[in-house]
């Protein structure tokens, strides 16, 4: 099927922020800055899944970002859960500091 | 009845085994009763499985038990070889080692581990039956061990005193040099045959290349002078008479030494397809240790001493017999030397049990008054061994000298220089122990002080590196003659003759000392019933000496006469004091050529360093290689370890590393159409 | 020049600074306020796609919803302080991370340059059209409500059960009392229960 440049380009941009996020989430340490970068890898995977649903004319690709964005909310609420029972035991808390819980 | 071999070495294994476990339950003298009824029945078996011998072809009944070594191409079985030549060994190991076991009732009495040594002798007997019955090189070097490891056992029976530890040490650390050629031997053997067994080898032996047969015949040259103490590993017997004379008489004087001769005799075929040097080697080994031992014996005055060198001598005359062909005459005179021997350690054992424990030979004297039994067994034994006809010896030693002849002039002529100091420096033990004036006792300090102004120049300013034997106080005394004397005041000594126990066995091995000439008498060849019987083993590869009637009782006649004047030479220096004995009995003798000495010269130096660069090789290079592989591991996994640093991050770089990794490879398997 | 290339150029901008900022910000509310951009710029790009509920799902649930959230939590927790972004304790983390960032853009673009036109395969609409005769929300909703109906339920339930565990989460534990020491296992009454000498040596 022929994709034309634009659409090629949405995935080209997608990549770009998934990496932006997967670096983000590999070098950051505050756990909330981290979640964002979650979003952001999240959002780059909406942003294919949509062009993917233009490319093929087919509307699921739209249906699958629908559920991803639901359970990036539910992720998001538990996670920050964590990290309010986590801070209030030990606040100031980062990634790091699992390492304390090695062996 | 042949079939009833199996009993002959389980006798003494059985007696070994309750002695072992019930030995200090059953106590003295209960355990050498026991020990001696094992082994006399062992003796009585051989007697019936010799009768049933006597129907098999070619005398020769071999029987295999159960494969002990099934590894694919080795098979190594448990069987016995009974041919002529295992059976007359069988016989006298264990005829005489029944009377061994006998005497050591009497001479152990009181020993607070009686029931351990006779343990030890039982463990003896069967391993040098396994050593002559097996019938292959496998079974033969078990039982070469076993011997060797119980000679270390009794040696060292008396181990309180590190003198004896020592000599225990060195018998088995000699002895070893032996068996590594042994072992040799049997790997090129089974390279080259693919079976070690005895038969095998024997059968296919004359078809074997001149350097295969050259290289076995060597190893077992190697082994078997390292077994029976010739030159250069002779070192080891004289000290060996740290061990009580029991063993002494038993191991090494009438089996555990003759097994290296066994062993030469057993591979002749390998010997007659190896190189022509080879036997010469053997004789000339054989001649040059009889006449140097001969000449050591000369000037020791242990009484077990002079017997241990005139072992080795005796050793060397079977030695030059198997080198010059004459297998049958190396036989003949083990079975005669046997009987001889054994009788005279015994009878010395006796003089040492009367003497209470005194082993030096110048507190002696006049001792057949008082013990009469002891000195006609001695007596009987000395003449043998001196080669006076009509005794045992002066046969076996005769045909030796013949075959001697036959290969050269040369060996006949050391052979012949060789019985006369063997007349010699027996008639000189004879005279000194039980004729004479008795030097025992407070009558005799003249006497003593005499004697003592010839140690103290006999004796050397060398030391005693060869004297191990126990209470020899004098030779250790370097001080002028005078305070000598005054120390051996105090030897007052009541010599008295020993219990039955221990004079039964020495005349009867006087007997046999007497009469075992019998066996293979020269004159005709009807007469020559040894080299009949052993002519299945041996027959190929014995020389044929063809002796016209003139010539051998010109031998016989010249050998008489060197006895003789050996024996007149020892009376006229010893008895009639017409010579000074100071002129033969030379401190170079009494210090072994100095052989001794120069080992160990030889080990603490440059052979220690050699040792010392081989401790380190291993040290560096074979424990390094070992340890380095363990510090490699440990190094890697400690630098594999930081990969678990416990930061979550850096797993989740390492996740999506992996998933790098695999897009790439997918990518690689991927195409575009 | 069509319209949509010059939106998607000006979004993709957007977007790509607005993650930039997430990342590199110090203040995490610098970061907060950066994602809000880029979901904005997602949201643009949706209705560049002609994907207008999702469009407006994604500024109400995401911007309107989630980076809220987050920006309570970080003023609840009071983590609003600037990070630490000077010292990182893992070697070569970021060299790595950036590599792996670098690595993953660069597959994906391997595939599509030398995909080029063909770089996506698939089946066309195999489950319904984009827009065929039907607007956008009725052909969502039609999709949701029949083909996906389980997946939706079972989400629904997914949300249930997040909520439960962030109430349960977040709950601050009843006084803790301290753990009693356990009941002494000797003879001797209230010894504690620790290795003694003999014990130790067993």
């Amino acid at each position: 099927m022929e994709a034309s440049n634009l659409d090629v380009a949405y995935l080209a941009l997608a990549a770009i922020l998934f990496a932006i996020g997967g670096v983000g989430l590999l070098v950051r340490r505050n756990p909330l800055v981290m979640i964002m970068c979650v979003e952001l890898m999240l959002n780059a995977v909406n942003v294919t899944f949509v062009a993917f649903g233009k490319m093929l004319n087919d509307i699921s690709g739209q249906v699958i970002v629908f559920f991803v964005l639901v359970v990036a909310a539910a992720e998001v609420v538990v996670g920050l859960g964590l990290v309010v029972a986590m801070s209030r035991r030990r606040p100031g808390a980062n990634a790091d500091d699992l390492r304390l819980l090695r062996g | 009845m042949v079939e009833l071999i199996w009993l002959v070495p389980a006798l003494p294994l059985v007696g070994f085994t309750i002695l072992w476990f019930f030995g200090k339950r059953i106590g003295e003298p209960l355990a050498g009763w026991l020990g001696t009824a094992v082994v006399a029945l062992s003796f009585l078996t051989t007697l019936v499985v010799f009768a049933g011998l006597w129907n098999e072809p070619d005398h020769t009944f071999q029987v295999d038990y159960f494969t002990w070594i099934p590894a694919g191409d080795f098979q190594v079985e448990i069987g016995f070889l009974l041919d002529p030549l295992s059976m007359a060994m069988i016989m006298f190991v264990t005829g005489i080692g029944s009377l061994i076991h006998l005497y050591s009732i009497g001479y152990m009495h009181g020993d607070s581990r009686f029931p351990r040594f006779f343990t030890y002798l039982n463990l003896f007997v069967f391993s040098m039956l396994m050593l002559v019955l097996g019938d292959n090189m496998v079974l033969t070097f078990l039982g070469w061990e076993g011997v060797g490891a119980c000679s270390y056992l009794l040696i060292s029976f008396w181990f309180e005193k590190e003198a004896n530890a020592s000599a225990g040490k060195k018998a088995f650390v000699t002895n070893r040099v032996g068996d590594w050629g042994f072992m040799v031997a049997m790997f090129a053997a089974f390279f080259t045959f693919g079976s070690l067994n005895w038969s095998t080898i024997t059968s296919q032996a004359p078809g074997l290349a001149e350097t295969t047969a050259t290289l076995i015949a060597v190893m077992l040259l190697i082994g078997a002078v390292g077994k029976s103490a010739q030159l250069p590993l002779f070192i080891w017997l004289p000290d060996a008479m740290a061990g009580p004379t029991p063993v002494s008489a038993l191991i090494h004087a009438a089996t555990m030494v003759t097994a290296g001769v066994y062993l030469l005799v057993r591979a002749n075929p390998i010997l007659a397809a190896s190189a022509e040097w080879v036997p010469w080697a053997i004789a000339i080994i054989g001649a040059a240790t009889l006449f140097i031992a001969a000449t050591i014996a000369v000037a020791q005055t242990d009484i077990k001493k002079v017997l241990a060198y005139s072992t080795v001598s005796q050793l060397g005359y079977m030695f030059l017999a198997v080198g010059s062909g004459g297998y049958t005459a190396a036989i003949f005179h083990m079975i005669t030397h046997a009987f001889f021997k054994a009788c005279l350690f015994l009878g010395s054992g006796s003089v040492i049990h009367g003497m209470h424990d005194d082993q030096d030979m110048r507190h002696m004297g006049a001792l057949r008054k008082v013990m009469p039994f002891t000195a006609f067994g001695f007596i009987i034994g000395w003449l043998a061994i001196s080669g006076v006809p009509p005794f045992s010896g002066f046969w076996s030693k005769d045909e030796i000298l013949s075959y001697a002849l036959h290969k050269s002039p040369v060996l006949y002529v050391i052979g012949l220089a060789g019985a006369l100091i063997t007349a010699f420096y027996m008639s000189r033990q004879v005279f000194m122990v039980f004729f004479g004036k008795a030097r025992w006792g407070a009558s005799a300090d003249a006497e003593l002080a005499n004697l003592d102004a010839h140690d103290t120049s006999a004796a050397g300013s060398a030391g005693d590196a060869n004297d191990l034997g126990e209470a020899t106080v004098a030779a250790d005394a370097d001080a002028g003659p005078v305070a000598v004397a005054t120390e051996h005041h105090g030897h007052d000594v009541q010599p008295h003759e020993s219990p039955w126990t221990m004079t039964l066995p020495i005349l009867v091995l006087a007997f046999f000392a007497l009469v075992a000439g019998v066996l293979n008498l020269p004159f005709t060849e009807n007469l020559e019933f040894l080299n009949k019987w052993l002519e299945p083993v041996v027959g190929e590869n014995q020389a044929h000496l063809g002796l016209s009637t003139a010539k051998l009782l010109a031998e016989m006649a010249i050998s008489t006469v060197v006895a003789l004047t050996g024996i007149a030479l020892a009376y006229a220096i010893y008895m009639k004091k017409k010579f000074d004995a100071r002129k033969v009995e030379l401190p170079f003798f009494y210090n072994g050529w100095y052989i001794d000495h120069g080992v160990t010269v030889f080990m603490g130096g440059p052979g220690r360093r050699l040792f010392e660069l081989i401790a380190l090789f291993d040290r560096v290079v074979i424990d390094g290689a070992v340890n380095g592989v363990g510090r490699l591991s440990r190094g890697g996994a400690a630098r594999l370890r930081t990969v678990q640093n416990g930061y979550v991050r850096w797993y989740a770089l390492m996740v999506g590393l992996g998933t790098i990794l695999i897009i790439a490879f997918i990518l690689t398997q991927v195409s575009f159409s | 020049m069509s319209v949509e290339v010059v939106v998607f150029a000006v979004c993709a901008v957007v977007v790509l600074l607005g993650g930039l900022g997430v990342v590199l910000s110090r203040n995490p509310v610098h970061s907060a306020l950066s994602l809000v951009a880029t979901l904005f710029g997602v949201a643009v790009l949706f209705l560049n796609m002609d994907a207008q509920l999702l469009a407006a799902v994604q500024v109400i649930v995401y911007t309107g919803a989630i980076v809220v959230l987050i920006l309570f939590v970080m003023m609840l927790l009071g983590v609003d302080r600037d990070d630490d972004l000077d010292t990182e304790p893992l070697v070569g983390q970021r060299i790595f991370a950036v590599l792996i960032g670098v690595g993953m853009v660069g597959a994906v673009l391997a595939v599509l340059i030398i995909g080029g036109r063909d770089a996506v395969t698939g089946a066309q609409s195999v489950t319904g059209e984009l827009a065929g005769g039907y607007d956008n929300v009725y052909e969502l909703g039609r999709q949701l409500f029949t083909t996906y109906v389980f997946p939706l339920e079972v989400t629904a339930g997914l949300l249930t059960i997040a909520v439960v565990g962030a109430v349960v989460l977040s709950r601050r534990p009843k006084d803790v009392q301290p753990i009693p020491e356990p009941e002494s296992m000797t003879d001797q009454g209230d010894e504690p229960l620790t290795l003694t000498h003999e014990e130790a040596g067993h």
